[in-house]
């Protein structure tokens, strides 16, 4: 009786909790308003969010890019069919570990700062501080956050895959000494831009609203003491993740299938 | 005397089961700076943020120049706020702006005057609590009395009606408090403003406030001039300003039997 009790309440509290994470992004549509009509708002935090991940985006692409060439080139051979290394690296990263890692990475290095930054100027009674003075803290701190990060997104998702494919070319061409002229041809031949790369891109935006929403709703959310927003920034992280590859076997499920 | 800037009737807040304040009723007079005392946990801050309109109260009404907090709208809530000005208990400043651009601030978000203006408008507010040299430090460069000034020109940068202090003695050592308790009763002259202090500093604010009211258990229990508190008989009264450990206010919190406590219930 007793976990059946705890399990409703448990229910109830996520339920709860989605509706006020719902009424919340709606907050945020309405009161977006500032966040393009002063654009140095949402630049400034383009640039925290966006700039300030640039450098982890691009070494993990590189990275990425050079172990899928490493492991590509090592299971192609098998079938002879080493030059499709371009079209293997390019479509993995493309479809899937572009926009699922840089969300990961995005997550853990841009969202934790937002969730954080906002938690500090809650416990700090900063938003109270606005609030007070008439100046709506959705409109001038969650929003430009929120749109910062959805911006940032994409455009981190599509810098991975660049540095990404730069690496598999790395390894495949330079290194091993695959063909040039025939890693990009596949590659060019096999990439389909509306069903690979937008579709790649959908997913980005996807996860770039997803991450964001959580970051700031996280923040906003927190209780405020050092203790509430250490674990408003965990809540962060580890949501993001969940949310991301939750998202992505979801889109996945509906974009590619094999038609 | 015209009508109280302020007035809190039969106000009754709870935050859930937890019960606040159970009858409040008191007044704020135009011009005139009011302190509101008691304990910690009593629920002083818990009335500003009522007139402030962050909470609603749960009976009573609570009304600001005329108009009932709880059934304004958000426009007119905040077009209330902006004739309003409250100083944090530690400031609050805006850690990731200057000191120059936290008194900008609601200059820049309500007014729409040229940078000139503004800029010679936050010089002076700056001047009236005495740092106008230290315009360009950030929050983090200051110390706990000058953030609190520094705070003080943010909120009378609009020129407000009535200016509301949550704690701006604590932590502050003579010096700062002495400057902050003067800077009060100063801008709250020139400005006209009316001005509610809340705080459990006695002695400050016996000197530089036109009245007092005491608050215990969520009532007023005892209220008057700084005179009248000063040579009042009240218990209360006497226990607060005397600083006694024991009294109306007790020192242990309600707990069950000392003696059965200690023998696990078993004397």
């Amino acid at each position: 009786m007793g976990g059946l009790r705890k399990l409703g309440s448990v229910a109830i509290e996520v339920v709860w909790q989605l509706g006020f994470i719902a009424r919340f992004f709606w907050l945020i549509l309405v009161y977006s308003g500032q966040s393009f009509t002063r654009l140095n708002l949402t630049i400034r935090e383009l640039y925290f969010s966006g700039v300030l991940s640039l450098l982890i985006i691009l070494v993990s692409g590189l990275f990425v890019g050079l172990v899928l060439g490493l492991q590509g080139y090592e299971i192609l051979q098998r079938y002879g069919s080493s030059d499709s290394m371009g079209t293997m690296v390019a479509l993995s990263l493309l479809r899937e570990l572009g926009p699922v890692v840089a969300g990961l990475l995005f997550a853990s290095r841009a969202g934790s700062a937002v969730t954080a930054e906002i938690g500090l100027m809650k416990v700090t009674e900063q938003l109270k501080a606005m609030d007070m003075m008439a100046v709506s803290p959705i409109a001038r701190v969650v929003a430009p956050r929120f749109w910062g990060g959805v911006i940032s997104m994409p455009l981190l998702a599509a810098m991975f895959s660049t540095m990404g494919i730069f690496g598999g070319w790395l390894i495949g061409v330079v290194f091993i000494g695959i063909d040039d002229g025939a890693f990009w041809s596949q590659m060019q031949a096999a990439v389909d831009f509306r069903y690979d790369v937008l579709n790649g891109v959908i997913k980005s935006c996807a996860f770039g609203v997803a991450v964001s929403l959580i970051a700031v709703f996280q923040g906003y959310d927190c209780v405020p003491t050092a203790e509430g927003v250490s674990r408003a920034i965990t809540r962060t992280v580890v949501s993001s993740a969940l949310a991301i590859l939750a998202l992505d076997f979801v889109m996945t499920s509906f974009m590619f299938r094999g038609l | 005397m015209s009508d109280p800037l302020v007035r809190l009737e039969n106000v009754r807040f709870a935050y859930g089961e937890r019960t606040i304040l159970r009858d409040i009723s008191l007044s704020i007079p135009r011009g005139k700076v009011v302190a509101i005392m008691g304990g910690s946990g009593c629920g002083k801050t818990t009335l500003l943020r009522l007139i402030g309109g962050q909470e609603k109260a749960v009976g009573g009404q609570v009304r600001v120049d005329g108009q009932d907090v709880a059934t304004l709208g958000r426009d007119a809530l905040y077009a209330m706020r902006r004739r309003m000005g409250m100083l944090f208990q530690f400031g609050a400043l805006f850690t990731d702006m200057t000191v120059f651009d936290n008194v900008a601030f609601p200059l820049r978000e309500h007014t729409e005057l040229p940078a000139e203006l503004i800029n010679d408008l936050v010089l002076m507010k700056l001047h009236a609590v005495g740092l106008r040299g230290a315009a360009r430090l950030m929050p983090g460069e200051l110390s706990g009395g000058m953030a609190r000034r520094v705070a003080l020109a943010r909120t009378i940068a609009l020129d407000p009606m009535l200016l509301m202090y949550d704690e701006p003695f604590t932590g502050l050592d003579p010096i700062s408090l002495g400057v902050i308790g003067q800077l009060i009763r100063r801008l709250n002259d020139a400005l006209g403003a009316s001005s509610v202090i809340v705080t459990h500093d006695i002695q400050e604010s016996l000197q530089i406030v036109d009245y007092i009211y005491f608050i215990s258990e969520g009532r007023v229990v005892a209220e008057g001039t700084p005179d009248e508190i000063r040579h009042t008989t009240d218990p209360f009264v006497h226990q607060f300003v005397h600083a006694e450990v024991d009294g109306p206010v007790p020192f242990h919190y309600p707990s069950d039997d000392y003696a059965a406590a200690l023998t696990g219930g078993k004397a």
